[in-house]
């Protein structure tokens, strides 16, 4: 076998001409000269949901020639939060993840800080929420972007004609279509008389007693109607207040006139409920209205998503927001910034909601009066007050405004619907106020 | 010269070496470390690797910033939610284990007596409930246990019973994870006491036929000891599956209603992954070993015994 030698003169020269080849030769930007970024968004409920998030980041990927790779990880079966705990154990995984409501505060210390992003993003799109603002920030520091892409606002969604026949309540003209809301008598008592001439007429309200997040939001909203806290803002313990046992005694009333098995609903049971016409209202995103437009026209001609009954303390709805959030080990956090400054154009937010039929609510003040909620039908006009246009409902989620970290246990331990629970079922008042207490007390363990 | 001496000495040690590979090659027993190498790999990164490290995380604080020692454990035993869970898990596994070997136990013997060319077919339709991944046959449970739309309380009502609240109330929810439980865990028990059964020599029945034994007897004085082993091992692999049972509670009552279905598994999730506290998960988790190391130690034990007796 020859093997041919090079002689020391040959290296010299070779190496010589490949660097100066290498410094004069012209900077060709290749397809990908900005890099790699990968990001888990949310998996859609919303059949084609999702196209429009990919159109987006291809769009802005071709732009500012990056290599995407964009997976959608389900909520089913909470993929998403298992994911979201192994790439933090893990220090590694995607670089853009978008996180649900409680896990950018639990993973605080992963995230790279945002504020250079929303602060812009706020001047152009109006301010954002109190909800947004409790969920998204720590010490100052904006943990990650309101992502419009799965935030949702879980407000009463009523039957027409059978709120009309048996309550008395005409909900259109409650809150009209494309004019401000004529609710200030649509209180918690107006509430409770409408629930209890529904269940007269076998058609209950359907709002669940169970320990998944639809029962919860639901307890949420009405417990800070009546100003009832389990944990202040500061973390001090204020379960044993009137303000509670107000909200206990309300729901005691409340659950005699919902269906029996409502402690053992979880969240597709409203949406069942609906759907199946067996239920005069429910509390629920449009979701339910979606599946019936699909498999129950008759029903969803007859529905209309609008604001919550307003307590001693206001009117408060439940609001569930996702957030864009950048891991601290991201290796490209520029693109990042990049990528989720674009996603937050008007423009991109308009193309994702209307993408989801008007499910997706941006978090900007600015942002909550799309075409689509005022044209979305049957029967026109039903989704107009979903994105709370006048601002005449406070948006909230349950536990707050209890410290987040403390507050991420009341929600998922379903101490609201518990408490409601455990004192229909006859438990005393101070019992149940007593247990918990005690469970609150655990939650605050460091 | 002694240039000479060095390689000839270098020589000889790189021979001995590979005669020394070649005999350890020889040995069926480094033959079969190494055919089981792979599996010991994938065995310690994917169980012993992990076990371990819940050990550490079971030790930290809550933020993962700090060594707590045992300090979860004593902030778990102050918890009444975890005594519920304790309580819960134990009744959710012995219960279920209980039935499990009952039910397998008396279907085996059925299918033992069928002839030959029918029994395969049996044995096939009885494994289905096994053989389908629990995960999407608890779904079809959860249907026909649906709060407002249950198949089981539809048919019970057109004979004037129910509705029964499978899922609402504590007591029957309990009940029914349980059911479900066994009749995915029963047809295990029941291939494995048939293959048991198979292996007790005709000739013992035969002898206890000419003693007089009547067919009760036949079962306490030949067939059950003869099965002692299979029932014990059986017992303690499915007391283990049962207590880290976590699909089908999570999927049929999620630990409700009031937390009175929660076990080990579920609540580990519960606090860790959907509490943000994996400290407090990992040790929820981890308080399943002792429990289940102690009953391995009764149950290995007296197979070991009857194994020196024999």
């Amino acid at each position: 076998m020859s093997r041919k030698k090079l002689s020391r003169r040959q290296f010299v020269t070779a190496t010589a001409l490949s660097s100066a080849a290498l410094i004069t030769a012209p900077y060709v930007r290749g397809a990908y000269a900005a890099g790699k970024l990968s990001m888990g968004f949310w998996d859609h409920w919303v059949p084609g949901a999702n196209k429009a998030s990919t159109e987006l980041v291809n769009e802005w990927a071709a732009k500012e020639k990056v290599e995407v790779q964009l997976d959608y990880i389900t909520s089913q079966g909470n993929k998403n939060i298992v994911t979201i705990a192994a790439e933090a154990q893990a220090k590694s995984g995607h670089d853009i993840f978008q996180m649900p409501t409680w896990w950018p505060q639990a993973n605080a210390e992963l995230l790279e800080p945002v504020n250079d992003i929303m602060e812009p993003l706020i001047k152009l799109n109006g301010e954002v929420n109190g909800t947004v603002k409790y969920l998204g920030q720590a010490d100052g520091k904006w943990l990650g972007v309101p992502a419009s892409v799965g935030s949702q606002i879980k407000g009463p969604c009523s039957r027409i004609d059978l709120m009309k026949k048996y309550a008395n309540i005409d909900v259109q003209e409650m809150y009209p279509a494309g004019s401000p809301p004529k609710a200030d008598n649509w209180t918690l008592d107006t509430f409770l008389k409408a629930a209890e001439a529904c269940h007269k007429a076998g058609f209950p309200f359907g709002i669940g007693l169970g320990e998944t997040s639809d029962s919860v939001d639901t307890a949420g909203a009405i417990f800070q109607s009546f100003g009832a806290q389990l944990v202040d803002a500061k973390g001090n313990l204020t379960v044993k207040t009137d303000a509670v046992r107000q909200a206990l005694d309300f729901y005691k009333k409340l659950i005699a006139f919902l269906p029996p098995d409502v402690s053992a609903w979880d969240d597709a049971s409203n949406n069942k409920w609906l759907v199946s016409g067996k239920g005069a209202m429910i509390m629920n995103p449009p979701s339910a209205w979606a599946v019936a437009k699909r498999d129950a026209p008759q029903v969803a001609e007859q529905c209309w998503t609008h604001g919550f009954p307003a307590g001693p303390k206001g009117r408060f709805a439940p609001y569930l927001p996702f957030f864009w959030n950048i891991w601290s080990f991201s290796k490209n956090k520029e693109a990042a910034k990049s990528l989720l400054s674009f996603l937050s154009q008007p423009a991109s937010i308009e193309k994702m909601v209307v993408a989801s039929g008007g499910y997706d609510l941006p978090a900007y003040e600015k942002l909550t009066t799309l075409k689509v909620w005022a044209e979305e039908e049957p029967p026109k006009g039903t989704l107009y007050h979903y994105p709370n246009p006048y601002h005449h409902q406070t948006l909230s989620i349950a536990a707050s405004p209890a410290p987040p970290k403390v507050a991420q246990q009341i929600y998922f331990q379903a101490t609201l619907t518990k408490m409601c629970l455990r004192y229909y079922q006859g438990e005393s008042m101070e019992s149940t106020l007593a247990w918990a207490e005690g469970e609150c007390e655990g939650f605050m363990r460091s | 010269m002694v240039d000479v001496t060095l390689q000839s000495n270098r020589v000889a040690q790189a021979t001995r070496r590979r005669t020394g590979l070649r005999n350890a090659l020889r040995r069926k027993s480094m033959v079969a470390f190494l055919m089981t190498l792979p599996l010991i790999l994938l065995v310690l990164l994917l169980v012993v690797y992990p076990a371990f490290y819940s050990v550490h995380l079971a030790t930290l604080n809550k933020p993962m910033t700090k060594f707590v020692g045992f300090g979860n454990f004593e902030f778990l035993f102050r918890r009444d939610t975890f005594w519920l869970v304790v309580k819960q898990s134990c009744i959710f596994a012995i219960s279920a284990v209980v039935f499990k070997a009952l039910i397998g136990f008396i279907v085996a013997h059925f299918v033992h007596n069928v002839p030959a060319k029918k029994q395969r077919k049996w044995r096939g339709m009885l494994l289905v409930p096994w053989v389908i991944p629990p995960a999407m046959s608890t779904l079809a449970w959860l249907w026909l246990f649906d709060p407002s739309y249950s198949a089981f309380n539809y048919t019970l009502g057109l004979f004037g019973i129910g509705p029964i609240p499978w899922t609402g109330d504590a007591m029957w929810a309990r009940f029914s994870v349980i059911l479900v439980n066994v009749w995915y865990g029963a047809p295990f028990f029941m291939i494995m006491y048939l293959a048991a059964l198979k292996s007790v020599p005709e000739q013992l029945y035969e002898a206890a036929a000419i003693d007089g034994a009547n067919w009760w007897q036949k079962i306490w004085y030949v067939t059950l000891p003869m099965m002692r082993n299979i029932i014990a091992i059986t017992t303690l692999f499915s007391l283990i599956v049962t207590f880290a049972n976590f699909d089908i509670v999570r999927i049929l009552t999620a630990g409700g209603p009031l937390d009175h279905t929660h076990i080990f598994a579920t609540w580990a999730f519960r606090v860790g992954i959907e509490g943000s506290d994996i400290p407090l998960g990992a040790s929820v988790s981890l308080f399943m070993v002792p429990i289940l190391a102690i009953a391995a130690i009764f149950i290995l034990r007296d197979v070991t015994k009857r194994g020196n007796e024999a």
